[in-house]
């Protein structure tokens, strides 16, 4: 049976990697970004693929009065709603974010508030239909606050802690919740990072996205790795961790 | 379960290690790893990314130049000191159409993806190289032929429309019948006229993912010439043919040939490619020995005089995809590609006196495919292939031997009319190219002022 999959952040780089998997077979699709010219193409791209149904919707995700509409809307068209893709995020700009309390605001709302609002309308909505999996983009950055990227970081603990939560209340309600965490991935999000061409393959980090959503992972880390190396890197004790200036 | 992270991209451009330094320009490499030169890459995501990066990049005041897969072997796809548009992150399929088989994608969506996609369906590529891990538009840029030539043309024969955008922001639609001299000037424009953002190929249908393949052993160029003559209605052929021996033994080859099976067959995906050729190998191991004994096991693998079965497309047309990172087999030091195209005028003598040439010098060639041209005329300004006899080689590079042999066999090819296949070249003088490509200067007209490469820079000086 084709799945009725709601993307929100569809012009994400590893969210379309997700996405081509389920168009592949054959699910019906329902996005929603900011863009709209990389949104349509986004839209073209899937229903080629094979999607059986795609709509589109170009929305900014940092209005929280538009989340009810939006989500009515979409489980409307889906008919229905058995998986809630949230990938939208900004990487922000740490030295920005450390001058201007505002700027670390706006890294807080894009990346927590919004999926915060988003996820209890959808939680609500799925514990009512005692079914559905909430599948969020949240980062392997939450794990540990460091130097060059904290205020993202928090943004990523932030909804990291959420979802922990929230999954030990929907549980029992036939509700899943499945916390992703990449390791850095080779995406437009990271094009200006250093190092960047030994980042993950984004093609690969999103098949196996999709696969660990599908089984209704808890937590997953990809590339799998990460789960090792940050059990490593939360294990040092912060009064070393402190200075290793990173 | 992790799946394997070595075969998703399959290698973009290889960063050398020494010198690994990440604030500067960087040094890469194109397929052939020789020559290398440091350049600074720009990812592109999507279709309005160019020409806004420019700005980001301080209007690249040392050149840009769009690249696909890499796989080019010298310089059309490399830049000293300029900026790399890295185009495979347009990997996006707009539209199939699935009556007329035509289908719309982004610029830098790979053959292999494409075959992914259509494969299953049961449509094919209307032209491939003998290798699927390149983009379409470098595929365009290139003007590329594949085993079929004879029967249908270039690449370029099968794109029906593309955009190509200016550095000044101008946007075209480029077709046959729409700016058809933007259209001629890209196809075989090495990247130089604008960036392609997306392309449509016209798929042709297949029952079966399989060949009806047959391999005939032939002594000799006019043994070749015979076969080609005999079979020149069959879909593909190809020869792969022994440079490194003299005497009886010389210019002995396999005729390949093939047709899509018209049986049908289950059409499923290729399986990912697993093996990586794991490390450099020393220069030494490629010696003229190690490539006689090669060529002898090839060739006597083929034990009777002619074989026939039914063989999956991928080893068909893609022997060497199966291990990834195989020119790592060269060595540090890579490798050069000779190949040429000599019209039917002097194709026979000019054939024979190259190939007596490279046999005499020693300098092992590990691969030497020799392949007819058919009379289908080429769409673009540029493109190579013209009707006649191809030869491609393969040359280990060894100093002070490789690079005199080269520049003999090129001013071979040119005495006898022929000319060079820049997407293989990394040695052509200017002299060479402005002789053999004559058209240049027409062609220089709609280049744009931003973009440049290794290859252009070097000819046109
Ligand atoms: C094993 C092997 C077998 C091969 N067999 C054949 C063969 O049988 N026949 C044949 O013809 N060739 C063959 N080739 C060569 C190969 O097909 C060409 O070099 C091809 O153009 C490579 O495509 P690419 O995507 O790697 O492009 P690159 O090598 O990265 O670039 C090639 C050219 O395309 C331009 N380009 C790339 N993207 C764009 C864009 N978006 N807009 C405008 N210009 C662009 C670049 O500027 C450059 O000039 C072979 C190569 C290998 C490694
Ligand atoms: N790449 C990594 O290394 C990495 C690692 C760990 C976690 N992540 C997380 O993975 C998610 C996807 O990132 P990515 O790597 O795929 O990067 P990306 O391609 O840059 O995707 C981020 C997407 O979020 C969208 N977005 C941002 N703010 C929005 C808003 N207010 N409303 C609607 N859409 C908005 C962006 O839209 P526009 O294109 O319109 O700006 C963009 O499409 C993010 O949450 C990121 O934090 C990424």
């Amino acid at each position: 049976m084709a799945k009725k999959i709601l993307v929100l952040g569809a012009t994400s780089s590893i969210a379309e990697h997700t996405a081509r998997v389920w168009a592949k077979r054959g699910d019906s699709l329902y996005l929603v970004a900011r863009n709209a010219e990389k949104l349509a193409t986004v839209g073209a791209d899937l229903k080629t693929r094979g999607a059986s149904f795609v709509e589109t919707k170009v929305a900014d995700l940092d209005d929280l009065d538009l989340h009810p509409q939006l989500l009515a809307e979409a489980v409307t068209a889906l008919g229905g709603l058995d998986i809630a893709y949230l990938a939208h995020g900004v990487l922000g700009d740490q030295a920005e974010a450390e001058r201007d309390a505002i700027a670390a605001e706006a890294i807080l709302h894009t990346n927590f508030v919004s999926p915060v609002s988003l996820l209890t309308w959808l939680a609500n909505f799925c514990v009512k239909q005692k079914h559905g999996t909430l599948a969020v983009l949240s980062s392997v950055a939450g794990d540990r606050g460091r130097k060059s990227n904290y205020v993202y970081g928090s943004s990523k603990a932030g909804i990291s802690a959420f979802l922990g939560g929230l999954r030990n209340r929907v549980d029992r309600e036939g509700v899943s919740v499945v916390t992703i965490k990449p390791g850095p991935v080779k995406t437009p999000m990271t094009a200006g990072m250093e190092g960047n061409e030994k980042f993950a393959d984004v093609s690969t980090v999103g098949k196996n996205i999709a696969r660990a959503i599908d089984s209704r992972r808890d937590e997953v880390y990809v590339p799998g790795k990460w789960r090792i190396i940050m059990a490593i890197v939360r294990a040092v004790p912060e009064s070393i961790f402190k200075k290793t200036n990173t | 379960m992790e799946m394997p992270e070595t075969v998703e991209t399959p290698l973009l451009f290889q960063r050398t290690t020494e010198n690994d330094n990440h604030d500067g320009p960087v040094p890469f490499e194109s397929w052939g790893r020789y020559p290398r030169f440091p350049a600074k890459l720009v990812p592109l995501a999507w279709q309005s990314d160019f020409p806004r990066v420019v700005e980001e990049h301080d209007n690249m005041p040392t050149g840009a130049l769009p690249v696909g897969m890499g796989r080019s072997y010298g310089d059309v796809g490399l830049l000293r000191d300029g900026h790399l548009l890295v185009m495979t992150g347009l990997d996006r399929l707009l539209h199939f159409d699935e009556q007329t088989g035509v289908l719309t994608c982004e610029a830098g969506v790979t053959l292999a993806q494409i075959l992914d996609f259509a494969v299953p369906r049961g449509w094919f590529l209307p032209v491939t190289p003998g290798t699927k891990y390149v983009t379409i538009a470098g595929a365009i840029a290139n003007d590329i032929h594949g085993k079929n030539h004879h029967v249908a043309g270039t690449f370029g024969n099968h794109v029906p429309m593309f955009e190509l955008v200016r550095s000044d922001g101008t946007r075209m639609l480029c077709s046959p019948t729409q700016n058809a001299d933007w259209y001629a000037a890209t196809i075989g424009g090495m990247g130089l006229t604008g960036v392609i953002t997306w392309a449509q190929l016209r798929l042709k249908k297949i029952v079966s993912r399989l060949i009806d393949y047959q391999g005939i052993q032939f002594h000799g160029v006019d043994e070749f010439l015979a076969l080609t003559e005999q079979y020149k209605n069959v879909e593909y052929t190809v020869s792969w043919v022994d440079c490194a021996s003299t005497g009886k033994n010389f210019a002995r080859g396999v005729f390949m040939l093939g047709e899509h099976s018209v049986m049908p067959d289950e059409l499923h995906e290729s399986p990912e490619p697993k093996l990586v050729f794991p490390f450099n190998l020393p220069g030494f191991a490629l010696n003229q020995y190690s490539v006689k004994a090669f060529n002898t096991v090839f060739f006597h693998k083929q034990i009777k005089r002619r074989v026939r079965a039914l063989q999956d497309y991928e080893p068909f047309f893609y022997p060497l995809d199966a291990v990834l990172k195989w020119n790592r087999m060269y060595g540090k030091r890579g490798l050069l590609q000779f190949q040429y195209a000599i019209p039917w005028a002097h194709a026979r003598e000019g054939t024979i006196a190259i190939m007596e040439a490279v046999a005499k010098s020693g300098l092992a060639s590990f691969l030497a495919v020799l392949k007819v041209f058919g009379d289908v005329p080429s769409p673009g300004m540029m493109s190579f292939p013209q009707p006649g006899v191809t030869l491609a080689l393969d040359f280990p590079i060894k100093p002070g031997k490789s690079f005199p042999l080269f520049d003999r066999l090129a001013d071979m090819t040119l005495e006898f009319g022929g000319k060079l296949y820049p997407a293989k070249d990394a040695r052509m003088t200017s002299g060479q190219f402005q002789t053999s490509y004559p058209q240049w200067q027409e062609f220089a007209k709609y280049k744009d002022p931003l973009l440049t490469s290794g290859f252009w820079e070097r000819v046109t000086i």
